[in-house]
């Protein structure tokens, strides 16, 4: 759900647990409300992640009751009031945690689909 | 920190749910709005960009409730919104959650009180330092097997055993079953007390000091010491009134007098099975007991303790005993010297009487709450079974099942605990009723509702809950519930299958019913035969105090009569005593002379012989203070005294044995030894003069007539007589302050125990048989009922097709009968198996008592009938055209 063209029905742990890594990793350099931080995603990936609103305010308030980020409300570059969240001190290691995660697993799988 | 964060989150979106979901909204509007911008700028037209946005979002709803998912606290909410809803289910059927409740907290109630009682009784520690290390050590005879053979020993045995057991075990030799009267001092009266005798490291060795003064010492322990007594702190209050000054001082006991050294805090028992818990001083025993005494081998007036050193145990302390009691048994003989030692843990010792019944008892308040909580599965399933349509069209509706499971469970966690809740107070009732009654056990002071308990409550609700809501949860499949959409009412299967659940427990229900009934009637038939050495009057709170006019100082009739009518009219003006009255022998008090009898109507007996009947003197106030009821004629009048005295009350077996199949009042009775007549002018009922014996045929003269000395003064209060003691102590002393009085005491404390333990048993299992069979009885009702208003149209069809009514009754009523047959054979069988263990609480009735048997499967089948009869009876008689037309 998280990257359209990939096509999945439910959100596996393995792309949920990737979503977070990459909302997490979004909001490392400064506080995003919920449209930048897919619209960064977005453009980051080069276009090729879409993250679905479906599946990022679950994530995002998902990590804001586990307190990895803290939400606070300002007023947008639109001029709006919108939601900004920030990455917490915990949320910093969790990164941490989850990108050494990430680089474990990407480099397994590309072991083994290179071999292949 | 994070958990600081994750706290303050939680109690965001749990309590300011309503900020937080406009919130949540104005979040996901903010996106939108922003995805419409970048449509309108990307060069849609207004519209199409909101409708593009629009589909792009997704189901704006469905996001809400997929992110609200993720907060925490929403299962709490989700559980409350299901509390509230299953409490207005129940508050909407008052009839069945009240019975619900009801049932459930008679079962909670009594198991609470029954657990509290083992805990506190049976298994809490005894009030000592390191209690586990205490026990009791008898002696034993192999061929004397009663009393389980636990006997008291001799004190030239101990002496040999104490010294035997050095380094292992300190032991100490008590005898906890002596007595003393204690003289006049300082404007008290002299009473009879209860006394125990102890070597000097008693109190050391339990591990209590006195709270004033100082325990007793070596020294103070042999025949050659000064008179030492320590008092215990009930009697220091009692006589005493807690004054400090009596340390110190001499009391004389026996007409000797003792040093006050110590008195005992008020908490300090020592309860043995061999008494000790009334104990009201304690001296040392070497001093007291002659010196041929602590050193005789065949004279056991004694039991000893022992505390285990630590390495060391019961086992090995008793082997180690038994060599030196062997060697013993050789080298003396005789045949009261006992030949072998045994030993118990000190809990043991005192409330090894209280264990059979009270485990008993506990079963028995075990197969109650497991009975309720059967009732209440079978009610929540009937319930269950009369909301299915509703249920189904919430399972078609995609309503889930974890979640109509989870509101079967928490229907039935809401009806236990409203029931563990009340059941806690009715405990609490219960145990205050007890510890006010049952004064005469061991370590009732011990009783209260602790932590402890409170958890087994909560263990109790949940386990009956969980029960009784899984066998409802479990009761209907989903697909039976999705079937209840199909079914006409004409189809049946499923609830049939229902029925057959319900079936299923009424058969266990019936069958624990069995055995408790069982068990409730084998103790009430011994009570039964117990109950043949009641008193003949009701023993609780009567206080009596023997005294006895010297008749050197009281020469004439007419001097005493005014003595006892001045004591009598002083102590009946005190207020809160409710009646008194004089008695030459009051009941269970002694016997109290003889005399031979004839009946001066009958034609006269040979010489020599006559009808014997147990003579008594008593007041006018004597026969209603004591509650002896009046059969016939009257009691005595106040005039019928000195010269008028020629009047006489018999008791019932006199009326029998002397007026056989005749009308005894104005009949008259002549002692033979004096020739006194007295014109038999009433008949009341048989006491007993020992609590172990037959009652005597009985004669009741005037107290206020000639020759009456010494008599016992009962008082009646509704509580706490005791009191009293003391008043009326002063009462007679203030008339005559030369006057002993003795024997003070109540009635109760001069009653062996064991009628009191019976009849408290057999009535509390009654009390629980009797709510079994009462839930069984509903139980098998419901079933009934619910199975006919299932079977309406069937059986209106029957009818109108030509059954027979009488034949239709029998069909129903069979069919209600067959799981009350079942579980009775089945409770019958299981009987055979649990009465071998009430078998030491009966008293001269066997466990196979085929009456007993009979009687409770006649009982059992008449009960069920009846609650069978009245649904079987309205089938048989509906009327058909109505029932075709039902739905």
């Amino acid at each position: 759900m998280i990257v359209d063209n990939l096509g999945m029905g439910k959100p596996s742990d393995l792309v949920q647990g990737t979503l977070d890594l990459l909302i997490l990793k979004t909001l490392l350099l400064d506080p995003l409300h919920g449209w930048a931080i897919a619209k960064r995603i977005q453009q980051l990936s080069g276009e090729v992640l879409q993250v679905q609103q479906g599946s990022l305010y679950p994530a995002l308030h998902r990590l804001e009751q586990q307190g990895w980020i803290k939400a606070k409300w300002a007023e947008s570059e639109t001029g709006r009031q919108a939601k900004f969240y920030a990455l917490t001190t915990a949320g910093r290691s969790q990164l941490e945690k989850e990108t050494a995660n990430w680089n474990r697993l990407s480099a397994a799988i590309n072991l083994v689909v290179g071999e292949a | 920190m994070r958990l600081v964060a994750r706290i303050r989150m939680a109690f965001l979106s749990l309590f300011r749910r309503g900020t937080a979901s406009t919130l949540l909204d104005d979040e996901l509007r903010y996106h939108l709005d922003r995805q419409i911008d970048e449509n309108v700028t990307a060069g849609m037209s207004p519209k199409h960009a909101r409708a593009a946005a629009l589909r792009k979002f997704g189901n704006p709803a469905l996001l809400r409730d997929q992110t609200r998912a993720t907060w925490t606290g929403v299962w709490l909410d989700s559980l409350l919104r299901d509390v509230r809803y299953v409490t207005r289910a129940l508050v909407h059927a008052p009839g069945f959650t009240s019975i619900a409740v009801f049932i459930i907290a008679l079962g909670i109630g009594a198991n609470v009180a029954l657990f509290t009682l083992v805990h506190r009784v049976l298994l809490n520690p005894l009030p000592y330092p390191e209690p586990d290390k205490l026990v009791s050590i008898y002696e034993h005879e192999a061929s004397n097997s009663n009393d389980h053979g636990y006997l008291p020993i001799d004190a030239g045995s101990f002496s040999e055993w104490q010294r035997a057991s050095q380094g292992v075990a300190d032991m100490a030799l008590v005898s906890p079953f002596q007595g003393y009267s204690v003289s006049a001092e300082g404007g008290k009266l002299p009473e009879k007390i209860e006394a125990g005798m102890c070597s000097w490291n008693f109190f050391s060795i339990l591990g209590v000091k006195p709270a004033l003064g100082r325990p007793f010492g070596l020294s103070d322990d042999s025949p050659s010491s000064e008179a030492t007594v320590i008092l215990s702190g009930a009697f220091w209050h009692r006589r005493y009134a807690g004054d400090s000054s009596v340390l110190g001082r001499k009391i004389w006991l026996d007409a000797k007098p003792y040093t006050v050294i110590g008195i005992m805090p008020e908490s300090f028992v020592y309860s043995g099975a061999f008494g000790g818990n009334t104990v009201q001083v304690w001296t040392p025993i070497a001093h007291e007991f002659p010196p041929s005494l602590m050193t005789a081998f065949d004279d056991h007036e004694a039991i000893a303790i022992a505390r285990l050193r630590s390495g060391t145990t019961l086992p090995a302390l008793v082997s180690r005993l038994q060599a030196i009691q062997k060697e013993i048994k050789a080298g003396h003989p005789g045949p009261a010297v006992h030949s072998s030692v045994i030993g118990r843990s000190m809990l043991d010792d005192a409330v090894q009487d209280y264990k059979t019944p009270l485990y008993a008892l506990l079963a028995a308040t075990a197969c109650v709450l497991l009975i309720a909580s059967m009732n209440v599965a079978s009610l929540l399933v009937a319930r269950l079974a009369s909301r299915r349509k509703e249920l189904a069209i919430r399972v078609a509706l995609g309503g889930g099942w974890l979640r109509i499971m989870r509101e079967r469970i928490l229907e039935s966690l809401l009806l236990c605990a409203a029931g563990g809740t009340i059941g806690l107070l009715l405990a609490g009732a219960a145990i205050r009723w007890l510890v006010k009654t049952r004064h005469d056990m061991n370590r009732v002071e011990a009783i209260h509702i602790g932590v402890l308990e409170l958890g087994f409550v909560v263990l109790a609700v949940i386990a009956t809950a969980l029960f009784a809501g899984l066998i409802s949860a479990f009761s209907s499949k989903i697909k039976d519930v999705l079937d209840g959409l199909q079914d006409s009412s004409r189809t049946l299967s499923s609830s049939r299958a229902r029925a057959g659940l319900r079936r299923t427990l009424l058969v266990l229900q019936v069958s624990l019913t069995v055995v408790l009934l069982v068990g409730a009637g084998l103790l009430l038939k011994s009570y039964q035969r117990l109950r043949s050495t009641d008193l003949g009057v009701p023993a609780d709170n009567v206080l009596t105090l023997h005294f006895g006019l010297p008749e050197a100082r009281y020469k004439v009739s007419a001097q005493r009569i005014a003595f006892f009518e001045n004591v009598l009219a002083q102590v009946r003006a005190m207020p809160g005593i409710q009646s008194a009255g004089l008695v030459s022998a009051a009941p269970g008090q002694g016997y109290g002379g003889d005399d031979l009898v004839t009946v001066v109507e009958h034609p006269s007996l040979p010489k020599g012989t006559g009808l014997d009947l147990q003579i008594r003197g008593a007041d006018p106030g004597y026969f209603s203070a004591i509650h002896l009821p009046l059969i016939r004629g009257r009691v005595f009048r106040s005039d019928e005294r000195l010269d008028r005295a020629n009047v006489v009350v018999i008791s019932q077996k006199a009326a029998e044995m002397c007026f056989p199949g005749e009308d005894p009042i104005g009949k008259h009775i002549k002692i033979s030894v004096d020739g006194r007549i007295g014109e038999v002018i009433g008949v009341v009922g048989d006491t007993r003069w020992n609590i172990t014996e037959p009652p005597m045929p009985q004669m009741y003269w005037p107290v206020l007539g000639d020759g009456w000395v010494n008599v016992a003064l009962i008082v009646r209060s509704p509580s706490n007589v005791s009191a009293f003691a003391m008043p009326i102590q002063k009462i007679i002393g203030s008339l005559d302050p030369d006057l002993p009085v003795s024997g003070v005491g109540t009635i109760r404390e001069s009653i062996a125990k064991s009628t009191i333990d019976s009849q408290f048993d057999s009535l509390l299992v009654l009390a629980f048989a009797v709510i079994a069979l009462v839930l069984a009885a509903a139980g098998l009702y419901g079933v009934l009922t619910y199975l006919v208003t299932q079977r309406t149209s069937e059986i209106g069809i029957r009818i109108a097709l030509g059954a027979r009514r009488e034949q239709l009754l029998g069909t129903v009523l069979f069919d209600g009968l067959r799981p009350a047959l079942v579980g009775l054979l089945l409770g019958l069988g299981a009987s055979a198996i649990t009465v071998r263990l009430i078998r030491s609480m009966l008293y001269q009735t066997e466990p196979f008592d085929p009456v007993v048997f009979l009687s409770v499967a006649a009982l059992l089948l008449l009960v069920a009938t009846l609650a069978c009869m009245l649904p079987a009876w309205r089938a048989s008689h509906l009327d058909p055209i109505q029932a075709l037309r039902t739905e």
